[in-house]
């Protein structure tokens, strides 16, 4: 019996050792652990952000007065705004229409009569509605610099602004709102999904086009040990991959982590056997690579990044894609990620996310268990 | 020793599902002899690999029952995946592991103990000659030395059964020669039994025992003698007489009713008639006086041959051609001079020069990785030359005006038509491409569909053709638009016997109208189409002239009269001492 | 006239390798329509039935009158109302609520005395752009009930309430702003798969070879295989362009030529790029994940999601090189804001020069990587 057990342990150990020199020696495994993670970081950690900044604002003063100078430079004193002055409204439309401005501030020529007046104010706002989002914040922040300058004129005035209702928010976790701190820990999940089941899934396929599957499946190894020996350096690969994530996003995105590495690295080593074993799931309905990698694609590079909660709020979209959400591993993961990172160890959080992909990799596993054997067709 | 290695009982295995089913094995009964080498013989698409992978284990039989070395291959297929070795085709080596790596991969996956290891490794090493390339990646190796590395991992344990499919496709002769002498020398020592499948029929010889497999079904398992046996008396040998073109002659035979077979080989004509059909000189050719017929003793080629043909079969339609140029004018169409090829430090191609006359069948021979596929992409302006000078027709292909290629025909190494576009919509493209259209595009594309016997598939996607008919119509594309110049490499690499002799049917009769055919094979008895040839080897020109003259170059007190293959083997033999 | 014929016979030559080969069918077909629907019903910034706790001490009226106008948009959705301060702190954490609503007992009293009273905002950070819309819903909401409640008490008011008008897009609906997006999206992926594949499957299955010793033209074999991804994008934009307008329901104000100027602009730079990634590429994996490394980054810096402006200004510059740019601004502009030829000019030239220049180079690559 405990020879039994050291062959199959030296045939895993052979199975490991080859794959390892493999990784080793071809460039775009590595490219795919470490070269992909910075490009992406990059891109998300710079070319994405949806906190409007720079906001090109057209201001129409048709009278100026101190009051009038005095509200429209408050624009020039915020970060958010670019401010250019127009004389006529018509000049400004015209510059709305042909995207040089995000938003319009007219100030009309009875602007400061009509300050403190109950009627309404003689101010119109135009934005740019296309992109929704950036319409609305840019809404908000000019309605935040109005009300703001009227505060301190009517405090100057010896008015009391009325507001029945006064706001106090307090943003958790993210008090800056910097969407940064969001997105990158989701990143973490993108890129083991790339590692996990693209890479994983076109180098098993890459073995039976090449023929070298077919020689090593003549010999008494077992599909326990196939498996074993496939998962065991991807797992160390993407590990790595989440590893040098993590240390990038903290050194060059000081992005917070609040929770604890431990409960980090085991969140992180279940999802990347779930990704593992949708890659191995992959390659043995694909056996050519070029399959396998769409596939990959479409089934798991996808769904993690739309479906995940990575970008878009799953609590809003429509109920059937919300139900489909539930069968996308990065899910999960995206959302003890963002915890992790910005909020702590939260376990009732942590614990049902994990016990989902717990239950994943089960169903998975079982599925390849019955799919895998060792005959080629 | 009588015990069964292998033992396969009514076993049938299919493809796909359906109507769409193929039949790759249909009720084979199958005993291997222990102790024994048993060949596995067939044309493609015999259903050898299907059969190579049950016994591996690899497939699992419809119905029927496979016993391996006496243990039922269903029920514990490691119990007998741990006593053979299998060498699949295209043995799996890792190309970015090194030669030590590969060994070691695969002693641990076979479980070799590792105070074996040593031993083992240092005496499969030296057999093999690889002992100095230990520390070289798999991938750098050459086609013959890959072979021998993939035999040396599947020995490593001594296997009880070895199964070869097809381990010497491309190998050049000498590595040929050393891969059976490995083989046999562990039959010998170890008193292993070994099945192969083999498109090389002189390895078929060899065997104790051959098995004849032919759509599936076996037609019959014997020893080689037994195939050859009931031919006795129906193989001759024609000398052919000066001033006679061996083509024609041979081409005239062939057409013959009474005549199976007839190959040349040399200055002489190899004859097989049917059973009981004595060859009359006068009736066979009456325009070819004086020819005399020698008596042969039959070999195993000769049996499969006539075998797997049968009479009333109508011999290979052969293309009807005008006649372009005439054979007379002996100018020169295809000169390469001090051509040379660089791949970063690796030289492909050293300096070669050769000329190509108008009318004439040129071999280029030599293995795999011998620089033959590179010299022949220069010559048709698919790779720029390092330096050094080509011309086609007068022309550098790689800078003349796309207008200049209109006058040759090009056929790939592998098969290089669209694979999921009709055989029909395969000719019509090409024959556009070539700027054919309206009643002549009709024209032709009825003719090719007519000579090469591709009416009943016009609608098959090419992809689902058997080899032997995508290498009919690769050949039949390059024809469409009737080039002068024909550029043929490796078009019988992996393909039949039978089919290997339709095709050189079809080139033979295309030199004799006239158009000029470069080749390049592997196969060293098809030199003997040639009417001039280089042997290529490591990127030079090991020799050049006729077939006649380099079997010269290699005649000597032991051989006599050498074949194309040992005057191969000699040549090498003599490069690498001068090296 | 021959040369006329030869492209024609190669051109349906590329529509029959396409079309036979259900992979490929399956790449023309899978992305129109998975995009479509997820990005068309998952990709929006809108927020709906954001969950929100309410910790409410005050006993009077006007707090219940608040949380009802909470309550009735379809922004919000009451799902927990606590008794005691420290269930919040779980709620959030859990992520069970993203924002939690806390009013004093002096709420009533405090507003019908003319005093100012406190509607403390907590919100779960961890999808920060999710806390800073419903903020800004919620602030809506609150100048809304702020103006109503100054009526009421009939005294003078101050005009804090701003009208804001968004052009183009009256109502803010991201989906108007995603959709015509997807028209650009998927012919990149499209055009870009379909014409990164043709040439290196060629080479990987070995015709490559067999085209190149015809005496077709380079020029001949490169518009051969830019004429069928330029058909089937065509053919592609059409119908996303319909559902955008049938089933999204997105209005679509501009001139039809002038967006589909744009189409065949974009089109020809994507087939530029495609070109170009296949003749650099020797097997279709390569070709695939060349594809893949030009597509993300092009989605990402295009504008697609998140605004160019937002951008550090290196990243800004690289973004011009990126096609996608300008369709996007295109196919928005035509869609949404009426636009026409003169407006959208320059977009135009930026994609044809890409594409030209591109085209150029594939065909360099294509003749001196023969091997």
């Amino acid at each position: 019996m405990s020879r039994r057990l050291a062959d199959s342990r030296r045939r895993l150990r052979g199975m490991v050792r080859k794959e390892w020199l493999q990784i080793w020696r071809d460039p775009s495994s590595i490219a795919i652990a470490f070269v992909l993670p910075v490009i992406l970081l990059f891109l998300f950690g710079y070319g994405v952000s949806l906190d409007a900044k720079d906001i090109r604002l057209g201001l129409v003063v048709e009278q100026m007065d101190s009051d009038s100078r005095n509200f429209a430079e408050s624009f020039g004193r915020s970060d958010y705004f670019m401010p250019r002055y127009f004389s006529d409204i018509r000049e400004a439309e015209q510059a709305l229409t042909e995207r040089r401005l995000d938003g319009i501030v007219w100030l009309r020529h009875d602007f400061s009569q009509r300050l403190l007046q109950p009627s309404p104010a003689a101010i119109a706002v135009r934005v740019n509605g296309v992109d929704a989002n950036e319409a609305r914040i840019t809404a908000g922040y000019i309605q935040g610099v109005w009300f703001g300058w009227l505060e301190k004129y009517a405090r100057e005035h010896g008015r009391e602004l009325d507001t029945p209702v006064q706001l106090q928010q307090r943003v958790w976790f993210n008090s800056a709102v910097i969407s940064r701190h969001y997105l990158v820990p989701g990143l973490i999940a993108i890129i083991m999904t790339l590692i996990g089941s693209l890479l994983t899934s076109m180098v098993i396929a890459r073995e039976w086009e090449r023929g070298t599957m077919e020689a090593m499946m003549a010999t008494p190894l077992r599909i326990p040990e196939v498996l074993a020996g496939k998962l065991i350096p991807y797992f160390v690969l993407g590990m790595a991959g989440m590893l040098f994530t993590v240390v990038l996003a903290k050194g060059l995105f000081a992005v917070p982590l609040r929770g604890s590495f431990g409960a980090l690295l085991l969140s992180g080593a279940l999802f990347m056997l779930v990704a593992l074993a949708m890659g191995l799931l992959i390659s043995i309905i694909a056996k050519n690579q070029f399959v396998a990698g769409q596939i990959a694609i479409i089934v798991t590079f996808l769904p993690a990044f739309i479906l995940s909660g990575f970008i878009f709020d799953i609590g809003s979209m429509p109920a059937p894609i919300q139900l489909i959400t539930h069968l996308v591993p990065a899910r999960y993961f995206v959302a003890i990620l963002q915890t992790l990172f910005l909020a702590g160890d939260i376990w009732p959080v942590i614990l049902p996310n994990l016990g989902a992909m717990a239950l994943m990799l089960l169903v998975f596993m079982m599925i390849i268990r019955r799919k895998a054997h060792k005959r080629i067709a | 020793m009588d015990s069964m290695a292998l033992r396969l009982q009514q076993v049938s295995r299919s493809f796909g599902d359906g109507n769409a089913a193929t039949r790759a094995l249909d009720g084979i009964s199958l005993d291997i002899h222990s102790g024994e080498v048993t060949g596995l013989i067939g044309p493609d698409g015999a259903g050898k690999t299907t059969l190579m992978r049950l016994c591996a284990t690899l497939l699992a039989p419809d119905q029927g029952s496979v016993e391996v070395l006496g243990i039922d291959a269903l029920a514990d297929p490691i119990a007998v995946q741990s006593r053979i070795g299998y060498m699949p085709q295209r043995f799996g080596l890792y190309e970015d592991l090194t030669v030590q790596e590969n060994l070691d991969l695969y002693a641990d996956l076979q479980g070799l103990a590792v105070a074996r290891r040593v031993t083992r490794y240092r005496e499969l090493m030296e057999m093999t000659g690889l002992s100095p390339f230990t520390g070289r990646l798999a991938g750098k190796l050459s086609g013959g030395m890959k072979q021998k590395l993939g035999l040396a991992c599947a020995l490593l344990r001594e296997p009880e059964l070895l199964l070869l499919d097809e381990a010497t496709v491309g190998v050049d002769p000498v590595s040929r020669r050393e891969l059976w002498q490995i083989v046999y020398r562990q039959v010998r020592e170890y008193g292993m039994s070994v099945l192969l499948s083999t498109a090389y029929l002189d390895e078929a010889e060899r065997c104790d025992r051959v098995a004849l497999l032919h759509q599936g079904r076996l037609l019959g398992m014997d020893r080689p003698a037994a195939f050859s046996a009931p031919l006795d008396g129906d193989c001759y040998r024609l000398d052919i007489p000066n001033g006679v073109s061996a083509r024609r002659l041979q081409r005239r035979l062939q057409e013959h009713p009474s005549i199976a077979d007839a190959l040349i080989e040399g200055e002489t004509l190899r004859v097989v008639t049917w059973p009981g059909q004595a060859p009359t000189p006068d009736l066979l050719a009456p325009e070819f006086t004086a020819l005399a017929f020698t008596p042969l003793a039959p070999r195993f080629e000769d049996a499969f041959i006539r075998l797997l043909r049968r009479p009333e079969e109508k011999p290979t339609q052969l293309p009807s051609l005008k006649q372009t140029g005439t054979p007379a004018a002996q100018d020169i169409v295809i000169r390469a001079e001090h051509l040379e090829r660089r791949f970063g430090d690796f030289l492909a191609v050293k300096g070669i020069s050769f000329a190509v006359r108008r009318g004439e069948i040129f071999g280029l021979l030599g293995a795999n990785g011998a620089g033959k596929s590179t010299t022949f992409r220069m010559l048709c302006g698919l790779l720029p030359v390092s330096s050094g000078h080509v011309s086609v027709a007068g022309h550098d292909l790689r800078h003349a005006a796309a207008s200049a290629r209109q006058r040759l025909g090009y056929m790939a190494q592998r098969f290089s038509l669209y694979g999921n576009l009709t055989v029909q919509q395969n000719l019509r493209f090409f024959s556009a491409s070539y700027g054919l259209r309206g009643a002549r595009q009709r024209e032709r594309i009825d003719w090719a569909l007519q000579n090469f016997e591709l009416r009943p598939f016009a609608g098959h996607k090419a992809i689902d053709l058997s080899l032997g008919y995508k290498q009919r119509l690769a050949f039949a594309a390059a024809l469409m638009h009737e080039p002068e110049i024909l550029f043929l490499d490796e078009p019988t690499s992996g393909v039949d016997p039978i089919a290997r002799r339709e095709f050189w049917a079809r080139t033979n009769a295309l030199a004799e109208a006239g158009i000029t055919i470069l080749v390049t094979t592997h196969f060293m008895e098809e030199a003997n189409y040639c009417d001039k040839l280089v042997i290529m080897a490591e990127g030079d020109i090991l020799a050049e002239g006729t077939p006649a003259q380099i079997k010269q170059q290699a005649r000597s007190p032991q051989h006599p009269n050498p074949s194309m293959e040992d005057a191969f083997i000699t040549l090498i033999e003599g490069h690498e001492v001068a090296a | 006239m021959n040369t006329l014929w030869q492209l024609l016979a190669l051109v349906n030559k590329e529509f029959l390798a396409l079309l036979r080969d259900p992979r490929s069918r399956l790449v023309l077909i899978a992305p129109p329509i998975v995009q479509l629907l997820v990005f068309g019903y998952a990709a929006t910034f809108d927020l709906n039935d954001v969950p929100v706790a309410v910790y409410n001490q005050d006993r009077g009226s006007l707090s219940r009158e608040l949380l009802a106008r909470i309550e009735g948009s379809p922004a919000f959705h009451i799902a927990y109302r606590v008794t005691h301060e420290e269930q919040l702190r779980p709620l959030i954490d859990q992520r069970k609520v993203t924002l939690v609503l806390a009013m004093d007992a002096q709420f009533s009293r405090d507003i019908s005395q003319g005093r100012s009273a406190h509607l403390q905002a907590l919100l779960d950070g961890r999808n920060s752009n999710s806390a800073l819309i419903a903020l800004s819903y919620l602030r809506n909401i609150l100048i809304d009930f702020n103006q109503q409640q100054l009526q009421r008490q009939g005294g003078p008011t101050l005009p804090a309430a701003l009208k804001v008008r968004a052009w183009y897009n009256e109502n803010m609906a991201s989906r108007w702003f995603i959709v015509p997006g997807i028209v650009g999206l998927l012919l990149l992926v499209v055009t870009l798969v379909v014409t990164a594949l043709s040439i290196a499957r060629e080479r990987e299955e070995g015709t490559f070879d067999q085209l190149l010793v015809t005496p077709l033209h380079p020029w001949q074999i490169l518009l051969g295989k830019s004429i069928p991804g330029l058909i089937i994008g065509l053919i592609e934009a059409s119908f996303i362009i319909l559902l955008a307008v049938l089933w999204f329901e997105v209005p679509l104000r501009g001139s039809i030529g002038a967006l589909y100027l744009g189409i065949l602009l974009f089109l020809l730079s994507a087939v530029g790029v495609g070109l170009m990634i296949s003749a650099i590429s020797v097997t279709q994996q390569q070709a695939l994940l060349g594809a893949f490394l030009f597509l993300v980054p092009a989605v990402i810096l295009s504008g697609f999601a998140t605004p160019i402006a937002n951008m550090p200004e290196v990243v800004q510059w690289l973004s011009y090189l990126d096609p996608l740019r300008y369709f996007l601004v295109i196919v928005r502009g035509v869609f949404l804001e009426g636009d026409g030829y003169a407006l959208l000019l320059h977009q135009y030239w930026p994609m044809a020069l890409i594409g030209i220049v591109s085209l150029l180079l594939a065909g360099w690559l294509a003749r001196h990587r023969m091997y």
